[in-house]
């Protein structure tokens, strides 16, 4: 009988190899996609539990975790609606967004960073503590941003172009992150739908995300980049100046925004053309250079790209297909040309920084609960889109359009500036997108800045990107060379 | 020695351990250690200070386990030293758990508490184990009542389906409730169906292994040999028809197979046997809808129909979620949430202690399990007497096929079924059986080694 027994003693043992196998396979092979599963309320309870970590600002912690005597044990709080956009919320109910979202597993102690923190917890029973986030983000340039903007809608971006650190981030208008980190669902959940509700959609970063913009002419840097990279043209190349233009196989007629030729003479340069911001001569331009050299050059600057800064930034576009009117309209950045305040940034850092783009972020670092650094980007190259000259060359009409051209309320005094202006249209009532990007100091540039307000800054069509847009850029610019 | 299958090597490899009362007190010691260790780390995790409470918890089954191993070392010297204090681990991790989940019940504000119980449960179980020692010191007195014992798990199997006393609980109907005590005789049951079985099967090995006429080369059973077979089968088809279960059906019939195939050593029972388990089960799945919702659930757990419906596989795929979240090393007691598992603190005790424990956990306590399996099973193999060896090789098998069931099914390897996780799970019935197991294999271990030495 002792043969069956050591047979039944064997089956018993493949059994529980059976048994084995299946579990490895569920707690090792299949945990992504299991914990992955909609259903699957784990991973948003998990992070309820621990002490997430700070978000901080300069030195200032901007959001903390205050502990409170319910179940949730730990209360999100927010100081200032300044940061709203960057920091994001964190609701037990309705999901994050912002920092609190992209940098979730670091924040709630959940990374593989975070092992021996995890260890330590799993050991001795109490929660583990999230890592801290310390932004780049330059207190009193973020403030100089929130204000400049006042109570228009629309988005500012500041960074500085050497290290691609972003130095100012603010979207108008915003909300109230507190509202939604409480911990009774009526409250949170009303706060969250009148947020949905709201068409002027709050929640959305309008600095890298939401519909995007139109750019309107601060495209025409784009374009202009791309002609002399191209090799074909300088500065001094001439287009027929004209003061009305028929847009190729259509019967539409384009005007410049003076209704105008672009300055006196029956010619005019390149150069004369970006400083005054005229329309025809870059609908010619785009037509004869083609639509395939300005997208290459549009997607070297990042458009089409999934950036992470590491808030998610949603693709510019530079539509593809184009007949020849729309590639003439896309030449000083119409038709279905659509962009972000960060994309027109990251392009105007490209021009700032002697051809190359440095990789935009918003962290410095981030911080363990034992003060370890877990993270801490470096300054990293994410293109080389243009020539040192090319740089320098529309370095220089982008200082005379601030000194004489369309972008003249963004000069300083004893600083030069460069800047370019944009007033886009959206629809033939609708009020104008407001535009403005440039840098300062021309010769050693510490900041960028792009500027954008929807609705024509309240003013319908009556409002410019120099009006409205470039005083805010003004502003910030001081702000950072004040620092 | 040079050439040692695995079969062998196994047994050969466990007699390496010393048996005796002394080692199993120093294995109880730490065993209370690691109660305490799992209580303590639930407190701080849970509400971050230790209390006395634990004590309760701690303190009633650690001192029945030392009255257990003063009854074994009183009447039963020689029986078994790692039976009692793995048997006792088990409980007691059951017991932390279900603590565990009382206080996440508590912080939600809910009434279902089942700790405490389980913890006078768990002391009655070992109590009674302590007395099965007592009465039943000579193992060969069982062999004197087999159909008394047959009979006996009839009526234990029958009483679900009785009028006023039966109760049908997540459409399985395995309890009988009288007053606010509810109990599960099936539990009790494969006891007396292993007494009956080897006390049958010794009596009978004879005829049963004769050789039936060859046709072409193959075994002709005559008969004979079938009738007790496909008695048995229909009668588990009887119990999966009344108690509309499928795991207890395949519990007592697997249990019967095994038996009858170590007594006659005729591997055609086994053959057939499955192939009739498996159409059965098959045969049921499309004639019973609660046996075929438990084949979709299975087949399908994340189909959204499946999840959705009433008995459907959200608990299945919750338990799965949780175990997922244990990962390797696991979330830690009292840090995960299988609050969110339904009926976490009986059936579903295995995947809340894979969220917490981790796969480490479960290898941990699969291992467990596999080691009383093969003490019980070493026992069947060095025991003289034959009624002895099967019923230490039917108990250790009903034991070990029962996790596989049970832990096979909250790990969507099997269909899931009605059957309780030994020694871990809430329960009384499944306790005090399972204990009576664990004392039922001292007794024959020491009548073994009894033998031996006279």
């Amino acid at each position: 009988m002792n043969r069956q027994v050591r047979r039944v003693g064997l089956a018993l043992t493949v059994m529980f190899i059976a048994l084995f196998a299946i579990a490895s396979s569920i707690q090792v092979v299949r945990t992504e996609s299991l914990y992955q599963d909609s259903r699957n309320v784990r991973a948003s309870y998990e992070t309820y539990k621990t002490q997430r970590g700070s978000i901080l600002v300069g030195e200032t912690e901007v959001v903390t975790s205050v502990a409170v005597n319910d179940q949730y044990r730990f209360l999100r709080s927010y100081d200032s609606v300044l940061y709203s956009a960057v920091a994001g919320y964190f609701s037990i109910f309705t999901g994050s967004s912002g920092i609190e979202r992209s940098m979730n597993s670091l924040l709630a102690g959940q990374s593989s960073a975070q092992f021996f923190e995890q260890i330590n917890a799993l050991l001795d029973g109490t929660p583990v503590t999230g890592a801290a986030i310390e932004l780049s983000l330059d207190p009193a340039v973020q403030r100089a941003a929130w204000d400049a903007l006042g109570g228009r809608k629309g988005a500012v971006v500041a960074l500085d172009p050497t290290t691609g650190r972003i130095l100012a981030m603010v979207s108008k208008p915003t909300f109230d992150a507190n509202l939604m980190a409480g911990h009774e669902y009526d409250p949170v959940n009303q706060a969250y739908r009148d947020y949905l509700d709201d068409p002027d959609k709050p929640l959305v970063n309008r600095a890298i995300g939401g519909d995007l913009y139109p750019p309107g002419s601060v495209f025409k840097l784009v374009v202009a980049a791309a002609a002399l990279e191209s090799g074909r043209y300088s500065t001094t190349t001439t287009f027929e100046n004209l003061d009305r233009y028929r847009l190729p196989g259509t019967s539409t007629i384009i005007q410049n925004s003076s209704n105008n030729t672009c300055g006196e003479g029956a010619l005019v340069t390149l150069e004369q053309a970006l400083i005054r911001s005229c329309n025809i001569p870059f609908a010619m331009l785009a037509v004869d250079l083609g639509q395939d050299r300005i997208r290459a050059m549009a997607e070297l600057m990042g458009f089409g790209d999934q950036i992470a800064i590491p808030l998610s930034v949603t693709p510019s576009v530079y539509p593809i297909g184009l007949e020849l009117s729309q590639l003439a309209l896309t030449g000083f950045g119409q038709f279905d040309v659509r962009v972000s305040p960060l994309q027109m940034a990251m392009t105007t850092a490209a021009i700032a920084n002697q051809g190359v783009i440095m990789k935009p972020q918003l962290v410095d670092q981030v911080v363990a609960s034992n003060l370890n650094v877990l993270s801490k980007p470096e300054p990293a190259i994410f293109s080389s889109p243009m020539s040192r000259e090319t740089a320098g060359l529309l370095t220089r009409m982008m200082v005379d359009s601030v000194g004489y051209g369309a972008a003249t309320n963004a000069a300083i005094p004893q600083v030069a500036v460069a800047g370019k202006t944009g007033t886009a249209e959206n629809g033939p009532d609708d009020p104008f997108t407001l535009w403005f990007t440039g840098f300062a100091p021309a010769e050693s540039p510490r900041v960028v800045v792009t500027v954008v307000v929807e609705d024509g800054g309240g003013i319908g069509q009556n409002g410019t990107g120099n009006q409205i847009a470039a005083p805010i850029a003004k502003a910030v610019m001081k702000a950072a060379l004040n620092r | 020695m040079s050439n040692v299958s695995l079969t062998q090597a196994i047994p050969m490899l466990l007699k390496a351990v010393p048996r005796s009362r002394n080692f199993e007190a120093v294995l109880l010691f730490w065993v209370a250690g690691i109660h305490a260790f799992a209580l303590a780390q639930i407190q701080l995790a849970v509400s971050q200070r230790m209390s006395w409470d634990m004590l309760y918890y701690w303190a009633p089954p650690t001192i029945s386990a030392w009255i257990l191993h003063y009854v074994l070392r009183k009447y039963v010297l020689n029986a078994d030293g790692l039976l009692l204090p793995l048997a006792f681990l088990l409980n007691g991790l059951g017991i932390a758990m279900i603590y565990r989940l009382d206080l996440a019940e508590i912080t939600r504000g809910g009434q279902d508490l089942f700790a405490e119980r389980q913890v006078w449960l768990s002391c009655f179980a070992m109590l009674i184990a302590a007395i099965v020692v007592r009465l039943v010191r000579n193992p060969l007195v069982l062999r004197r009542f087999p159909y008394l014992a047959g009979a006996a798990a009839v009526v234990l199997l029958l009483l679900p389906a009785a009028p006023v006393i039966g109760r049908t609980l997540n459409g399985a109907t395995l309890w009988i409730a009288i007053g606010d005590l509810s109990f599960q005789p099936g539990e009790i049951a494969k006891i007396l169906l292993a007494i009956f079985f080897a006390g049958y099967l010794v009596s009978r090995k004879g005829p049963l292994s004769e050789i039936g006429s060859r046709v072409l080369g193959m075994k002709i059973p005559s008969a004979k040999d079938l009738g007790p077979i496909l008695l048995f089968w229909i009668a588990s088809i009887a119990v999966l028809v009344i108690q509309r279960d499928l795991g207890t059906s395949i519990l007592y019939f697997g249990l019967f197979l095994v038996m009858i195939y170590t007594a006659t050593g005729r591997g055609f029972y086994v053959g057939i046997g499955l192939v009739m388990m498996v159409t059965g089960a098959l045969v049921a799945s499309r004639l019973f809808g609660y046996v075929g919702a438990r084949f979709d659930a299975w087949l399908a757990p994340f189909a959204t129909e499946n999840y959705t419906a009433q008995g459907g596989s959200y608990q299945l795929v919750q338990g799965l979620f949780g175990m997922a979240h244990g990962d390797v090393i696991g979330a830690g007691l009292g840090s995960g949430f299988p609050q969110l598992i339904p009926l976490a603190e009986s059936d579903f005790i295995f995947a809340a202690l894979g969220e917490e424990l981790g796969l480490a956990g479960i290898f941990a306590i699969l291992a467990i399990y596999l080691l009383i399996v093969y003490r019980g099973l070493r026992i069947a193999n060095t025991h003289q007497d034959d009624f002895s060896k099967l019923l230490a090789l039917g108990l250790s098998f009903v034991l070990g096929l029962q996790v596989f069931i049970v832990a096979g099914g909250v790990m969507g390897l099997l269909p899931l079924t009605g059957l309780t996780t030994p020694f871990l799970a809430a329960g009384g019935s499944a306790l005090l059986a399972n204990w009576a197991i664990i004392a039922l294999l001292m007794v024959l271990s020491d009548s073994s080694l009894r033998r031996v030495k006279e």
